[in-house]
């Protein structure tokens, strides 16, 4: 039978970043998930190639299965179906300490050349910013002590910085070895995944560097939007284009996002 | 036992100007009717303590009750920016606020530390951030068994701890379930505690993964349906997540904000929540 020639369905940059991300994800990974975007992505792994995955929302979820994507980290959707609801000291001291965590998700306002995250203050000084982001959360530690941690933030000139203007959460602090005079169990950023491609540290130096472009992006356009001299693999590679199932679930997911109007307090 | 009481009572009680206060609840059951009876009540330079401020304290904050803010996030949860935080840090309005910043897992384990009577926690954290340079109430200490030297947070300790759970008895034992947040540990350290429930009930019917703060360890219970509104109890209302994404734009800009506070909080009556 002929081969019938499809036109692939066209997709955002967005969706591409979410799609990748979700990849990072091997089915059974125990992954602690942050609001947004990493929510997004790793609903996405669940529903599509990793059935077996174990999400763990800061809140105290475990084993969260949510029907729609939750708007915060504590709707209600997140308690329904989920394996254990534990209370915050537990989640952060029996769950996080100790290293039972695979994969941490993290983003932030500013990302720097060694993968350490801000999300306190940008510009002026600490007590007298220009910006006041939100703060730490769970970031400093889930940072720290996953075995691994992606990334998952927009590229732009003002995100990827040289240094962060606070060092919220530690990537690869000022040079390889760093994390390892910290004491740091965890083995820090894997990858940082952007709506333009994605960067891992290089083996030798720490530094991250270009390692995939998502299909239409530039090595240019990549250099352009990062604050420092951009080093790119020798293995560069183009990310597969979404699916049409990952797509389409999605889609599906994103329309979801903090469920239908609601009345409190009836 | 806990005393059972209008919630306008209780605050009159409990909270005094210049308290340190703490009302819990993480994204589920945050105590809203408790903090606006304290606006309406006018306190002042009250030093607030909360992991994730949420627009509770946005509110208390943007009308002046607070000169100090202890937390470890403070956004609007998968919406953006606190914007009466961030105008009281950057702008100092509508008066200065002081900050005390941590992780998660700090205060979390400074609740606990303050629940179980030490007077400090020990953690795996802030290793390498740049938290410790700018918040006092982190330390380091030496593990005496193995060497390893470990964050020490200092315990927390309110004058006065609010929750909202779900029910309480007329002994004033009090029920939760769901997202417990750091709620009992918050309880458990203050001298005072206030807990507002969406029903007072005869008998407490127990439930999987319920909660249950006894009566002597609770100073006032006060019925305040829908107390938690935008926030939520599960099993009796869901989170109001549109009011989430409209305070947005509610309060990104001062005066909207006051005429927003003036008619839903200032001039309505605590006891009879409005559920817009």
């Amino acid at each position: 039978m002929a081969v019938v020639e499809r036109r692939p369905e066209p997709f955002e940059a967005d969706e591409m970043m979410t799609v990748a991300a979700a990849r990072q994800l091997r089915d059974g990974t125990v992954c602690f998930v942050g609001i947004g975007l990493p929510s997004t992505a790793a609903n996405l792994a669940r529903i599509t190639h990793a059935p077996g995955i174990v999400l763990i929302y800061e809140s105290g979820i475990i084993g969260a299965r949510p029907a729609t994507l939750p708007l915060s980290i504590g709707d209600g959707v997140l308690v329904e179906g989920a394996d254990a609801v534990v209370s915050v000291p537990e989640v952060f001291n029996y769950w996080l300490q100790p290293g039972r965590i695979d994969v941490g998700f993290l983003t932030g306002a500013q990302v720097d050349r060694f993968g350490n995250l801000n999300t306190t203050v940008i510009g002026g000084d600490y007590r007298h910013p220009l910006v006041r982001l939100p703060g730490a959360g769970g970031a400093p530690e889930i940072a720290a002590l996953c075995r691994q941690v992606v990334v998952l933030v927009r590229q732009t000139p003002r995100v990827f910085v040289n240094r962060v203007d606070f060092v919220t959460s530690v990537g690869y602090g000022s040079a390889a070895g760093d994390r390892g005079r910290l004491g740091l169990s965890g083995g820090g950023p894997k990858v940082v995944i952007t709506d333009i491609g994605s960067l891992a540290p290089d083996p030798d130096t720490a530094e991250l560097t270009l390692v995939s472009l998502h299909p239409g992006s530039t090595v240019e356009q990549a250099r352009a939007a990062t604050g420092w001299p951009l080093q790119v693999s020798p293995d560069l590679r183009v990310e597969e284009p979404p699916s049409d199932r990952e797509l389409a679930v999605l889609r599906r997911l994103t329309a979801t996002i903090g469920g239908v109007r609601t009345h409190g307090g009836e | 036992m806990a005393e059972i009481v209008s919630v306008d009572e209780a605050i009159a009680a409990l909270v005094a100007d210049g308290d340190t206060v703490a009302l819990e609840g993480f994204t589920h059951l945050i105590p809203f009717a408790a903090g606006h009876e304290i606006i309406r009540q006018g306190r002042r330079d009250l030093t607030l303590v909360r992991m994730t401020p949420d627009l509770i304290y946005d509110q208390m904050i943007g009308m002046g009750c607070a000169r100090r803010l202890i937390f470890s996030w403070g956004g609007n949860p998968g919406v953006g920016s606190l914007h009466r935080f961030r105008d009281a840090v950057e702008n100092g309005w509508p008066v200065p606020l002081e900050i005390e910043e941590h992780s998660h897992a700090g205060m979390a384990n400074r609740y606990v530390a303050g629940a179980t009577g030490l007077p400090f926690a020990v953690l795996r954290g802030y290793v390498g951030t740049d938290l410790p340079a700018h918040t006092d109430t982190i330390r380091w200490v030496t593990c005496p068994f193995t060497g390893e030297v470990l964050a020490a947070v200092a315990a927390l300790r309110p004058d006065v701890t609010v929750v909202h759970a779900q029910r309480a008895d007329r002994r004033g034992n009090v029920q939760m379930w769901g997202i417990l947040g750091v709620q009992k540990e918050a309880v458990l350290a203050a001298k005072r505690s206030l807990v507002t429930v969406e029903e007072v009930v005869d008998t407490l019917e127990r439930r999987p993964g319920d909660v249950i703060l006894p009566g002597f360890s609770v100073t006032c219970v006060a019925e305040v349906p829908g107390g938690a509104h935008p926030s939520y109890a599960l099993g009796y209302s869901l989170r109001d997540n549109d009011f989430y994404r409209r305070w947005d734009s509610i309060s990104r800009d001062r005066d909207s904000f006051l005429g927003w506070m003036r008619e839903a909080v200032l001039e309505s009556d605590g006891r009879r929540r409005t559920t817009s």
